[in-house]
């Protein structure tokens, strides 16, 4: 069982709220905010050295880093997001955009944490044991980590299962948690290829979505819950 | 090159509700169309109607689809009871998909494969997760070898699985199988090399591109064996053209077998 526990934005010296609020409306290339467009640019693009040099050349000139994360790097992930739902955008481009992103993180980091800008939420992914590969569980990873998830406050516990003999280790996964005590801690997305709303039903998992994209909107709403 | 017709796969969204309803004529059809396509064996999976009722629809899926080929079929179950219920009105010498270096697996297995003359996929996966190096698979090979061999299965007969990944996650996967089905028949000499080609292009648009060319990689690497959509006619012209280039096919009798019978022709 592969975990990997994400921790895109900066750990939380805050007082519990959120100073950086995830914006609902989607980049738009005629913004016209200084920077921000273009760096949105290159996270769609998944360039890299361009969003590193967007990054630190906005930050000299006296642009937010919370300005440039929210209508940069979120904005840009957001789009990928979007566009990888309707099947514009491919895995390739969903794995190299997060890159892109986070070079950007680095430079912007330390200022994010002056700011006490905290992520939303720690999501704790994994595929299940036994499952053939982790193909549908690192777009999910990565798209999550792009809009923003990150701080210990409640645990959404993403599963993928790809082959239909490995889906019940999510079942036995809910019932750790269950005797563990921690069922109530935390919120339980499930998907891949031969899951269905009817099992999420079936095992009292929180969300099934069938895909990264729809993984991001559930991982936002169970946290909102 | 050894044909396995995958396309009968209830995991797959347009065959689940006809294995769930039964639909013989679908089904029928689809196992005529793979084997006048080429293939050698028929994979049959009901995976998707649970672990309770898979034993029964298994053992119908294959007799329907012996019906009306004359093939033997590749059986498509991790469930030890499955497999025998099936293996039970099975005609020829079965194909077992699969097995793994997992103790759990294969001790549900290997009982089920020593009573029976079987040809077995064993993919190189074992209990410490998913191999990451081509190291981690040949160690799970090695295991599965020595099992396998150990419960009578000729060196012929073990169709090892490097496992082949989305090359859309990584730019090193496609390499990694290559160099796999190299090794392996270096290591294991007398054992075949199969894989599951399709994952190769999980991830990316026009898939078929991705798989035809992959499909000549892997021959060319020395693969044995492949489980593929053979309803896909340029890739199995592909296959029918590489086989000749690799002196797998004397005298190119195959290839001009398929280019009378229309196989080359109108093909996109």
């Amino acid at each position: 069982m592969g975990i990997t526990i994400m921790q895109s934005a900066p750990p939380s010296e805050g007082t519990g709220q959120i100073g950086c609020k995830i914006p609902d409306e989607t980049y738009q290339q005629d913004e016209g905010e200084h920077g921000s467009p273009g760096l949105a640019e290159a996270v769609i693009n998944g360039d890299r050295i361009t969003a590193v040099k967007l990054t630190q050349e906005d930050m000299d000139s006296g642009v937010s880093a919370c300005d440039l994360l929210q209508k940069g790097l979120i904005a840009g992930m957001e789009v990928v997001g979007r566009e990888f739902k309707v099947s514009e955008f491919y895995v390739p481009e969903v794995l190299v955009a997060p890159k892109a992103m986070k070079g950007s993180m680095e430079i912007l980091h330390p200022h994010l944490a002056d700011a006490k800008i905290r992520g939303i939420a720690k999501v704790a992914i994994g595929t299940v044991r036994g499952n053939l590969h982790d193909i549908r569980k690192d777009p999910v990873a990565m798209m999550v980590e792009g809009a923003g998830f990150g701080v210990m406050d409640l645990v959404v516990v993403a599963m993928s299962a790809l082959l239909t003999t490995t889906m019940p280790s999510m079942k036995n996964t809910l019932e750790v948690f269950r005797k563990a005590g921690m069922r109530d801690q935390v919120k339980v997305r499930i998907g891949g290829a031969p899951v269905t709303q009817d099992y999420e039903d079936s095992i009292g998992a929180e969300r099934y979505t069938p895909d990264a994209a729809s993984a991001v909107d559930a991982a936002k709403e169970l946290v909102a819950a | 090159m050894l044909v396995v017709g995958e396309l009968i796969n209830s995991t797959r969204k347009r065959i689940q509700p006809a294995v769930d309803n039964r639909d013989v004529a679908f089904l029928q059809d689809l196992a005529r169309q793979q084997g006048e396509a080429g293939s050698h064996y028929i994979d049959c999976n009901a995976a998707t109607v649970g672990i309770e009722r898979e034993p029964d629809t298994l053992k119908w899926l294959v007799q329907i689809v012996q019906e009306v080929v004359d093939l033997p079929c590749a059986i498509d179950s991790p469930n030890a009871g499955a497999m025998l219920a099936a293996l039970e009105v099975h005609k020829g010498k079965p194909m077992i998909n699969s097995i793994t270096a997992e103790k759990e697996k294969m001790d549900q297995l290997l009982p089920v494969i020593k009573q029976t003359e079987c040809k077995v996929i064993g993919l190189c996966m074992g209990d410490g997760g998913m191999p990451q190096t081509l190291e981690d698979r040949l160690r799970n090979a090695s295991i599965l070898v020595d099992a396998l061999s150990g419960a009578g299965v000729a060196a012929a007969d073990i169709y090892l699985d490097p496992l082949v990944f989305p090359v859309s996650t990584d730019p090193s996967y496609g390499r990694l199988v290559l160099d796999g089905i190299h090794e392996l028949h270096t290591r294991f000499p007398g054992v075949q090399a199969v894989c599951g080609l399709s994952n190769v292009s999980y991830g990316l648009p026009q898939r078929k591109w991705v798989n035809r060319a992959f499909m000549v990689l892997t021959m060319g690497a020395g693969l044995d064996a492949v489980i593929v959509d053979p309803l896909d006619a340029s890739l199995m012209a592909l296959v029918s053209a590489t086989d000749a280039l690799l002196g797998a096919d004397e005298f190119c009798m195959n290839y001009l077998t398929a280019a009378r019978g229309g196989k080359f022709d109108n093909l996109q």
